[in-house]
């Protein structure tokens, strides 16, 4: 008969002591703490995935302030060699060449010295990709960071509330919501034009639209949380309403008002290109990825090329993917759940 | 040790200041004639009706009943944490000589935490799962205590080992959903006794709990509120429970307490005939392994329209025609602080009597004067 491993003789006490149902709390608990003290926590490294959308969204952020000290051309400059080129994916009913003005071509991508190709006005795409970034990473967080502060205000005071407050800030947050987005977005450009600057005018009033839906999303959160018995238990400690709000509840919602916040980035970045398409938006001379989407739009339609409305879309694409990634990481890494038994 | 000591002498000066000193004489808390009734779609849900006790400084009393016999909403209408809406609220609630019952919440916010606390029924909801439990501790400290972050970080330390958490300082930076249920009660505990509160309602404490964790847990309880001269309210649906822990207990039963006593004389002396069954239905060590339970037949009356005698009578095996038709008012046994409501109590002649004349009957007289009994088993409404 082999002799039992000398450590097993704790973990045999313990293992009795747990089969007689006799042990004290604390004891099991202090003999846990011990084991749990003996083992270092596990820890998980980040994973290529986060590092890569880390490595893209601080590239992206980084390239996007430095832009006039790369060594990309500018966005506004125009090159001949892209003009004149033919679209590379033309298809039948394309007529192959390209005529003078009615020329609507553009390069191939991995051209020498324009790694993303040209579009039909012959400016470089990579240039405006990243110089677009700045006004669409603005425009996109700047209009939600202000949705999230008006809708989740107005939302986490109804919510809480409840009551005739409630009922006004639906109420209005519904008559926002039954005005169409775009509409909303023109008349609000139309009021503003002129006051400040065309920016800011477009981050004002994509954040405008945006407060009704965070403002519903953190409502209904709200008005689930605000029930829970922990929030009763901070009253019945004296907690005055605000620090309820913003220290019981708030934290709670959170997570949901800014998983629909990520999203909501995305759909801002692409109305700024539909405002732009309606006239009202930023001019031709600001590149935006909604505007590079909207210059390659003629292109897509008529069959020649698809590689400018793709290069815009990837931006978009990899910095929202990357933006949801991190949250989700952030998200396991430290999660607070109530029922993790 | 000496920590503990610093802090409650804190405390007891910051809160001279912030409150003048109240009689010393007189008891702590005093209910008088307290109605909460609910407006609902369905009608007006008799839920705590006229309720009268007092309770000295440094005593426990038990409140022991039924689900839906309105414990919880008294020991809430009390504190005054119910909502103000739909919520219809008599008597008077006078707490240290002030009445408190038609204070507003501002008001209140200075008595709760630091004047009366509240332990709430699961630990598992009753803590903010995103916050550290530290920083839950330290926010009452620092809202009712003029004291600064480290010294409050030290308090709830040391409150932490009062309550007897291992590892307090590892536990403070800890989330709820990290410790056990047990620990997580503790914790509610150190929450609750933090700011030194005259008053501790202690709302189902061990109900979510483990019956090993149970014990130590009423243990604790029973040891902070000695060591702190605190009063007490137990509130609980197990007589168990309160069964040489309180001073006092009152029954309740339909929004009504039905019999209140010393603890001693309510198990060797009761008089009303849910007491009884409530003690029988108790399950017996001694008893042979499947003895039959005791248990008591039928569901609470509906609190809409409470039936208009004895609301017990119903289920009751002593009830007689009177009891239908007369409410029973809580008068006065022989023995001090003894009282019931019962017209035919247990244990007298007239008692005997009427039991007797059921077993004759084979059927207790509510049951013979109207359908009474079938409505109330079949509809019930549910207070917490």
């Amino acid at each position: 008969m082999p002799e039992p491993p000398p450590e097993s003789a704790g973990t045999a006490l313990a293992d009795e002591l747990e089969t007689t149902g006799l042990v004290a709390d604390a004891v099991t608990v202090e003999i846990a703490g011990v084991t749990a003290g003996v083992q270092p926590r596990r820890k998980k490294g980040l994973g290529v995935g986060s590092w890569l959308a880390i490595a893209w969204l601080a590239g992206l952020v980084l390239a996007a302030i430095v832009a006039p000290i790369l060594p990309i051309p500018g966005p506004n400059e125009t090159f001949t060699d892209i003009q004149n080129n033919q679209a590379p994916f033309a298809t039948v009913n394309t007529p192959v060449g390209c005529n003078g003005s009615a020329c609507t071509g553009s390069i191939v991508p991995f051209t020498e010295g324009h790694p993303l190709g040209g579009d039909k006005n012959g400016h470089d795409l990579l240039s405006r990709a990243i110089y677009g970034a700045r006004d669409s990473l603005i425009v996109g967080f700047g209009a939600i960071a202000f949705g999230i502060l008006a809708g989740g205000l107005l939302g986490l005071i109804g919510g809480y509330y409840r009551g005739k407050i409630d009922t006004v800030i639906v109420g209005f947050l519904d008559i926002m919501l039954a005005i169409p987005a775009l509409v909303l977005a023109l008349s609000l450009t139309a009021v503003l034009r002129g006051r400040v600057d065309d920016l800011w005018i477009l981050v004002i009033a994509l954040g405008i639209i945006s407060v009704p839906i965070l403002g519903r999303i953190t409502r209904a959160n709200t008005l689930v949380w605000a029930e829970r018995e922990f929030v009763t238990a901070a009253r019945a400690q004296g907690a005055k309403n605000w620090r309820i709000m913003t220290r019981e509840v708030l934290p709670n919602v959170l997570p949901a008002m800014f998983s629909i916040a990520l999203l909501g980035v995305a759909v801002v970045i692409a109305a700024e290109a539909a405002l732009r398409l309606l006239g009202v938006g930023l001019s031709i001379t600001d590149p935006t990825w909604g505007g590079i989407i909207n210059d390659g739009r003629d292109a897509l339609t008529q069959g020649q090329t698809a590689h400018v409305v793709f290069v815009g879309s990837a931006f978009i694409f990899f910095t929202i993917l990357s933006l949801n990634y991190l949250a989700d990481v952030v998200r396991a890494r430290f999660d607070v759940r109530e029922a993790a038994i | 040790m000496s920590l503990l000591r610093r802090r409650q002498r804190d405390t007891a000066e910051t809160t001279a200041e912030r409150f003048p000193a109240e009689p010393l004489e007189g008891p702590l808390l005093e209910v008088t004639n307290v109605k909460t009734h609910f407006d609902s779609p369905r009608g007006v849900v008799h839920a705590v009706d006229d309720v009268s006790f007092s309770l000295d400084r440094g005593r426990t009393l038990g409140i022991v009943g039924e689900s839906g016999s309105g414990k919880t909403v008294l020991s809430r209408s009390v504190m005054g944490l119910l909502p103000k809406k739909h919520v219809i609220r008599e008597g008077s609630i006078t707490f240290e000589g002030r009445e408190i019952g038609n204070l507003g919440a501002s008001e209140m916010r200075h008595i709760w935490g630091s004047q009366m606390a509240m332990i709430f029924q699961d630990p598992m909801t009753s803590l903010n799962p995103v916050m550290k439990v530290g920083n839950q501790v330290t926010e009452s400290l620092l809202y009712h205590l003029d004291i600064s972050r480290t010294y409050a970080d030290e308090l709830a330390e040391a409150l932490f080992t009062s309550v007897g958490i291992p590892e307090p300082k590892r536990r403070l930076d800890e989330y709820p959903h990290q410790l056990s249920g047990g620990l997580r009660q503790r914790v509610m505990i150190a929450i609750a006794l933090a700011c030194g509160p005259k008053l501790l309602f202690a709302d189902e404490p061990t109900t979510a709990l483990d019956v090993t964790v149970q014990a130590q847990i009423l243990d604790l309880l029973q040891e902070q509120q000695r060591e702190r001269f605190m009063a007490m309210i137990l509130v609980t649906h197990d007589l168990g429970v309160v069964a040489g822990r309180t001073d006092d207990i009152a029954v309740m039963y339909a929004g009504k307490i039905v019999e209140k006593a010393p603890t001693s004389v309510l198990f060797r002396n009761m008089k009303m005939p849910y007491t009884e069954a409530l003690v029988q239905s108790i399950p017996k060590l001694a008893d042979k392994s499947h003895t039959r339970l005791h248990v008591i037949g039928g569901r609470p009356p509906p609190l809409i329209n409470p039936p208009v005698g004895c609301r017990f009578a119903p289920r009751c095996p002593y009830a007689q025609e009177k009891c239908v038709k007369e409410e029973p008012p809580l008068r006065e046994s022989d023995v001090p602080g003894h009282t019931f409501a019962c017209w035919f109590p247990v244990g007298t002649p007239e008692g005997r009597d009427a039991l007797e004349r059921n077993r004759a009957a084979g059927v207790t007289a509510a049951v013979v004067s109207d359908g009474a009994a079938a409505a109330v088993s079949t509809t019930a409404t549910e207070v917490g």
